[in-house]
Parts: structure tokens; sequence; C-alpha cells
């Protein structure tokens, strides 16, 4: 999660917001949140899973240039 | 009563000791019909009495509706965390457990208006060319 938020300071493209699951618990539905953490690139992608930065950055890009 | 405890509370005075510049915690709640809100307003309460750096400001979701549209906050209970301004850091839920170590980091990035990012990370960023919004799903642990 801290990794996202980094990436909104880095970037004034990124917006990166913290979803609490169980108190969403139609968007943990709709997002087909099976497990933690599950990440929504532009309502489209899904990254499963604590990815370490070098792959995070670069599976955010590549969801974003797809969306 | 207190949501942090006696020892969670200094270990957190401590982190917060270094801040180097002003961070706003900006809380949008709402009083009934939320489960959490009244728990997140205390939290960001505590949190700013242990920082003369940190500056709580609580929104109604449903009467602030100008703060709301600016922040583009969506639902409630949220924390925006913001430094030199607005960028883009949301916390929607109650940030507790580990979350609530990420609140700190963020809270400290926001202060020090940088990231321990990587250089490469960074130039990797520098590639978006379009809006990307991040929701990152979590459960309390």
């Amino acid at each position: 999660m801290r990794l996202a938020h980094q990436f909104a300071m880095e970037s004034d493209f990124v917006t990166a917001d913290m979803v609490e699951a169980t108190e969403f618990p139609h968007l943990a539905v709709r997002y087909q949140v099976r497990g933690v953490p599950r990440t929504i690139v532009n309502e489209e992608g899904a990254l499963d899973g604590a990815l370490p930065e070098a792959m995070f950055v670069q599976q955010v890009v590549a969801a974003a240039s797809r969306s | 009563m207190a949501l942090l405890k006696d020892k969670d509370r200094e270990r957190v005075r401590g982190e917060l000791a270094s801040l180097a510049n002003p961070v706003k915690l900006i809380a949008f709640t709402q009083e009934l019909a939320c489960e959490y809100c009244r728990e997140l307003e205390q939290l960001a309460g505590e949190l700013g009495g242990l920082s003369d750096q940190l500056k709580v400001e609580v929104y109604n979701f449903q009467i602030d509706k100008e703060v709301v549209a600016r922040y583009r906050v969506d639902k409630i209970p949220a924390i925006v965390v913001e430094g030199d301004r607005d960028r883009g850091v949301r916390f929607y839920g109650i940030p507790m457990g580990y979350e609530f170590t990420t609140l700190l980091g963020a809270i400290k990035d926001a202060a020090a208006r940088a990231t321990g990012l990587a250089a490469e990370t960074k130039a990797a960023l520098r590639l978006l060319a379009s809006p990307v919004h991040l929701q990152v799903f979590v459960t309390p642990t």
C-alpha cells in the first residue's frame, strides 16, 4: 500500500486510495477481492499481492497504458 | 476511550517528532449511517495531538459539498494526507493494524515532501501521460 501512495506523491497523474475491504463490501464484490492486497488500476486491471517496487511500477505503467 | 494505547501513543509521538514541514489530515465523515466515521475522526484527532506539524480538518460528507468535490472524495470515512498540496493520497476506511503504519509513512513522506522511491521508479512514473487511479484493497490485520 505504501508504494501506491508514494507513486501518487511522485506523479501528478497518479491518485492512490487505500480501501478497507470489510468497510466497503460492495466494492470488494465489484472488484472481486478474494485476497489482499489487490490493486485495481483504472477500474480495469488488477494486481494481486504485495509486489516489489520495480515490478509494481512496471505493472502499473503497463496496466495504465492498456486502459 | 482512546484508540491509541499509551505505549503506542508515545511510540507514534516519537515517530512524528521529526516532521520537517506541516501536513494536513483532512477527514471526511458524517454523523449517521457511517459505522466507522466516529472512530476515524477520533483517530485523526489523536494523531493531531501528537505533533505540532500535524493539522486536522474534519468535514461533513453531506454538508461540506464544495470541499468534498475539491478532493473528489466519493465515500466515507475518508482521510486525505496533504503535504505541500494535494497529491492524491487517500485512505478510505480506518487505517488500523498494518495500515496504521502505512498512514504514518504517508504522513512522513508528505512532511518530507519526498518519497524514498528508487530513481528507476521515478523515471518509470514520468512515462505516464494520462491519469492513473490505484485502488488498493486491504483488510485489518
